[in-house]
């Protein structure tokens, strides 16, 4: 048991013998948030009177969701003694992680940033298979681990079960897992203590030059980029310039501070310690994540290891539903760009769906989140086409090209094509592992391993082509096994794959939003669903409207919708001429809403709805 | 009449019209429509302005004639104060509603004033609906004697579950009785008939044509059954009691009927009425097609004159109301202007047989044409002469076309 520290240690001026740097790692859900809440209370940095629910979490979405999609630090206070000597203040750096397998990288720099790391498992449902390839990543990076079971105060909590699956993970005895209540506060104290306790204390140069990594890039409105970095070597002092080893930009340091979690400026950051940077730059592309922070007047020579650039994975047409809305979409991506270095696009036009944006994203969660912000932040009404992967087609030529777009896959004679492929890890009930084989052996996975964790839990190992992931696997997994399973993945290289582009054609018209590159197996299967989704939601015309679909020339599946043969109102209506006017203006006002295929007129819900998998309606005129 | 009324500008109390009405006037014939708001039973299908009970918020049934009779001489006054030219008129039809659920002589009096104020052309057409079963011989004669050249009978169908299904009280047998009856008189008729009513059999919808062909009338009109919103039959179809109708079947009804009408010497002259010859098409419903002048007495009733469209209050209380305070009983008109007179032009006049003059297309209107004569929807040789006349394909798909035509 330790009091609030009274006195907080002055940033820039610290010993770092009492700083210790420290992440949270757990699932969604697992009460992160909730964890954090009650430390920022007890150690006094945010007032009772101050505290609301998920007090870190910047975006709706993030509150909403449970979701951490940008991490923060906060430098907390903390007094702590040994048994038998004078209290010591510490300064505690919480970093908040992303929790999300698409932003492994992001988390990679994260955990770069600490010498520790809070492993929180909800004591009710045991560890899930991102929070495992977290802990894989901070083992990596040689951090300390102190395992926590939370929500003890849940009827369903099973410490005892889960301790030993944690102790089975990382070693160590399961009566050193610590047992908390994000909720109630239980043991957080004794956690915090733990920290002090356990994690080392940061190493660095302090009289070499300045090296600082950027573990986060945020973008406000007011102030710019708000630029997180943790000190390595050296020192950062206000009015600085500073220089971004990657570009070489150069920046004055308009503002250094600590968050504390609001902004609070300060003299500086000395070696170890976590803070924020403001230089007036407008784009989080200017100050990239894993990035290193030097001075311009005597800069390091050599950066800190393990930047790469965000590279998207997941790529998929983003349309707005209202044509008119277009410019909107644009100037949306522009400011969602500036705070999501990873988010990638270019305009692109399409047959079905008008003009709209081809986007890359680093995953389907990702793509998920860029969605919906434009949808609920921009108030825009989106549809997306079925993402797609990075492909590397090689024609007979010789000739290879980069394929993200079906569009782009080339038509002539193909020799290979090559798909990326991930490693996959499964963790679910081992009750379910048979329904979990056959979803992936349905989806080209090849099993590389299955562990017990713990008595009746399985993490199963596969490698699996991201292109079978993207289309709906997730979901598949989930509603297969009643939501228990999780799911992480990383990339794992490529693999030649015999791949063709199936294209759908109405009345001979290509229509190119349902062009899809899928595996020669499943080629028939996917002209079927389309072609039966199709024929169920196109109005029927005047004419007979063949649907088919086909591999270059080839037709592998045929429906066709018959033609219409009855449009007219019958009925004089008493010589109610206005009535039969109005209709008529009302007929000519939904055609003009019709998009064009050849000589078919389509409604544009019926293109979303076949790409949403909705058929369940049809017009019947 | 619909139950809706359209959302237009307010009509002025006096009901003045602008002068513009009468420009032209002459080379327009001159109608008038008598609606007669009253049922003995609502058709679960019907959402017309019709009313079953005698008295409604104390407008009685019996006083109607007199309140219809008060709007002609309304309407007499309107018409000379916009300085249109005194004009016969040429068609009168009463429709409904259930016409001949009043007395025969109440009919005659309505008929009386408008032959009294305006006079009747001397070859003018003056048609009643009627139920089969709500006149008689002498009624019929008596029809006949005020001066009545035609009457139209709600046959609807010959087969018992049909009517049953549209809720028509009269007995098939019937029919051919009363079209006796009218003949007898002196009286052209006409039968109406409805098709595509839920469970009716493409050999159901024979027998009701060959039954109407058998009794020879010289006239006959047949709609497909519209599932109107806020209809018994509405509520019916949504919970699943009844079958929607069918369009695929209402086609092939449609086509049967035109062909079993053409064997037996029926012209179509438009989309839902064929006629023995030229002679016995309905004039009437021409001047709807055509944009002739028309006066629409009653509640709910429509007008057209010159341009300007309105439409009467529907309920016969606010109706009588209004006839006795010397107001106008419409409750909505509107003025169209010349692009909105050509777009009605094109609308209506595609409909029927003697077709609309290419030249009142616009030059991307007449571009469609030819797309349409290759899908065979208009025939080819009339619109070479100039004419748009739709084929059998055409006219079943003649919404289409118009949206076509119209650019």
């Amino acid at each position: 048991m330790t009091p609030k520290a009274l006195k907080a240690l002055e940033p820039s001026a610290t010993d770092p013998a009492f700083i210790r740097n420290f992440c949270i790692i757990a699932h969604i859900d697992h009460g992160k948030s909730t964890l954090a809440d009650r430390m920022l209370q007890i150690t006094g940095v945010v007032s009772d009177r101050d505290m609301r629910a998920q007090y870190l979490d910047r975006m709706d979405i993030e509150r909403e969701r449970g979701i951490t999609i940008k991490s923060q630090a906060v430098r907390m206070p903390w007094a702590a003694a040994a048994t038998g000597e004078k209290p010591q203040t510490y300064a505690l750096n919480m970093i908040d992680t992303p929790g999300h397998v698409d932003f492994t990288y992001e988390v990679s720099r994260s955990l770069a940033a600490c010498e520790g790391a809070i492993l929180l498992v909800d004591a009710a449902q045991g560890i899930e298979a991102q929070t495992l390839a977290n802990l894989y990543l901070a083992l990596d990076n040689d951090l300390e681990i102190i395992p926590v079971l939370n929500k003890i105060d849940l009827p369903a909590a099973d410490p005892e079960k889960y301790a030993k699956e944690l102790a089975g993970l990382i070693g160590g005895d399961p009566e050193d897992v610590l047992r908390v209540s994000g909720k109630t506060g239980v043991g957080v104290e004794e956690l915090l203590d733990r920290v002090v306790e356990r994690i080392p204390a940061p190493k660095g140069d302090a009289s070499a030059p300045a090296r600082a990594m950027i573990f986060d890039s945020v973008y406000d409105s007011y102030r710019g980029v708000v630029t997180y970095v943790r000190m390595i070597d050296g020192s950062l002092a206000p009015r600085e310039r500073i220089q971004m080893m990657s570009t070489r930009a150069i920046h004055e340091l308009l503002e250094i501070g600590v968050s504390s979690p609001e902004p609070v400026p300060t003299k500086g950051l000395g070696v170890g310690e976590v803070g924020y940077l403001i230089t007036g730059v407008k784009d989080v592309r200017q100050s990239k994540v894993g990035d290193t922070v030097t001075t311009a007047a005597k800069p390091a020579t050599q950066a800190l290891p393990g930047y790469t650039e965000p590279k998207p994975m997941v790529f998929s047409g983003l349309y707005p539903i209202d044509g008119s809305d277009y410019p909107e979409l644009r100037d949306a991506l522009d400011k969602l760009k500036l705070s999501d270095a990873a988010l990638a696009y270019e305009p692109e036009t399409s047959v079905a769906l008008g003009f709209g944006f081809r986007c890359g994203f680093l995953g389907l969660l990702h793509l998920e989140i860029v969605t919906e912000r434009l949808e609920r932040e921009f108030g825009l009404d989106l549809i997306t086409t079925a993402p797609s992967v990075i492909y590397e087609v090689s024609s007979d030529d010789g000739k290879t090209v980069t394929v993200t777009n079906p569009s782009e896959f080339p038509g002539g004679k193909v020799a290979s094509v090559r798909e990326p492929v991930v490693k996959a890890s499964i963790l679910a009930p081992k009750d379910y592992v048979g329904t979990i084989m056959e979803l992936c052996q349905g989806r080209r996975g090849t099993m590389q391993g299955m562990e017990y964790l713990g008595e009746d839990r399985v993490e199963l190992h596969y490698t699996m082509p991201l292109g079978e992931i993207v289309f709906d696997f997730f979901d598949q997994l989930k509603s297969r096994t009643q939501g228990y399973a999780s799911l992480d993945y990383e990339p794992h290289g490529d693999q030649e794959a015999d791949l063709v582009k199936v294209d759908i054609l109405l009345q001979g018209e290509q229509v190119d939003a349902f062009s899809a590159i899928v595996h020669r197996d499943k080629a028939y299967a996917y002209g079927v669903l389309m072609t039966g989704r199709l024929r169920e939601l196109i109005p029927r015309q005047q004419f007979e409207v063949p649907i088919q679909a086909a591999i270059g020339a080839r037709i592998i599946a045929r429906e066709s919708i018959r033609a219409m043969r009855k449009d007219v109102l019958a009925k004089c209506y008493g010589g109610d001429i206005t009535r039969k006017r109005k209709l008529l203006e009302k007929q000519k006002e939904g055609k003009k809403r019709m998009k064009m295929v050849g000589r078919v007129e389509v409604p544009q819900e019926a293109f979303i709805a076949a790409l949403s998998g909705d058929t369940e309606k049809k017009d019947k005129k | 009449m619909p139950s809706a009324l359209p959302i237009a500008d307010p009509a002025p109390p006096d009901g003045l019209l602008p002068a513009s009405v009468a420009v032209a006037a002459g080379e327009r014939g001159f109608g008038v429509y008598l609606h007669v708001p009253f049922c003995r039973v609502r058709c679960g299908y019907c959402d017309f302005n019709t009313y079953t009970a005698d008295e409604l918020r104390g407008a009685k049934r019996a006083d109607y004639a007199s309140q219809a009779m008060a709007e002609v001489a309304f309407a007499s006054a309107v018409l000379a104060h916009a300085g249109l030219p005194d004009r016969p008129v040429s068609t009168v039809f009463f429709g409904g509603g259930t016409p001949t659920l009043l007395p025969a002589s109440d009919l005659a009096a309505m008929l009386g004033a408008v032959r009294d104020t305006w006079g009747l052309a001397p070859d003018a057409e003056i048609t009643t609906e009627s139920n089969p079963d709500s006149v008689d011989a002498d009624y019929l004669l008596a029809l006949k004697a005020a001066g009545f050249t035609r009457v139209s009978f709600g046959m609807q169908s010959a087969v018992p579950h049909v009517l049953a299904t549209l809720d028509r009280t009269h007995d098939p047998k019937r029919v051919p009785v009363v079209v006796r009856w009218a003949r007898d008189a002196g009286l052209d008729v006409s039968l109406d008939l409805i098709y595509n009513t839920p469970g009716e059999s493409i050999d159901d919808w024979r027998t009701s044509l060959e039954s109407a062909i058998a009794m020879e009338p010289d006239h006959v009109s047949a709609y497909s059954l519209i599932v109107e919103e806020g209809t018994k039959l509405a509520r019916q179809v949504r919970r699943g009691e009844i079958a929607a109708p069918d369009d695929d079947l209402a086609a092939e009804q449609y086509e049967l009927a035109d062909r079993m009408l053409a064997e037996a010497g029926y012209g179509w002259y438009e989309v839902s009425n064929w006629a023995r010859d030229d002679a016995h098409r309905s004039r009437h419903n021409l001047g709807y097609w055509r944009g002739h002048d028309w006066w629409g007495i009653g509640p709910g009733a429509h007008s057209h004159v010159g341009g300007v469209r309105w439409w009467n209050v529907k309920h016969p209380a606010a109706y009588a109301d209004r006839i006795l305070a010397g107001v106008s009983p419409a409750a909505g008109r509107e003025t169209l202007d010349d692009e909105t007179r050509r777009v009605e032009q094109v609308l209506l006049e595609t409909r029927i047989r003697d077709g609309l003059p290419t030249a009142r297309l616009t030059p991307e209107g007449r571009t469609a044409v030819a797309g349409l004569i290759a899908d065979g929807l208009v025939n080819a040789e009339a619109a070479l002469r100039g004419q748009i006349v739709l084929t059998l394909r055409g006219r079943l798909l003649a919404d289409a076309a118009v949206r076509a035509l119209l650019g």
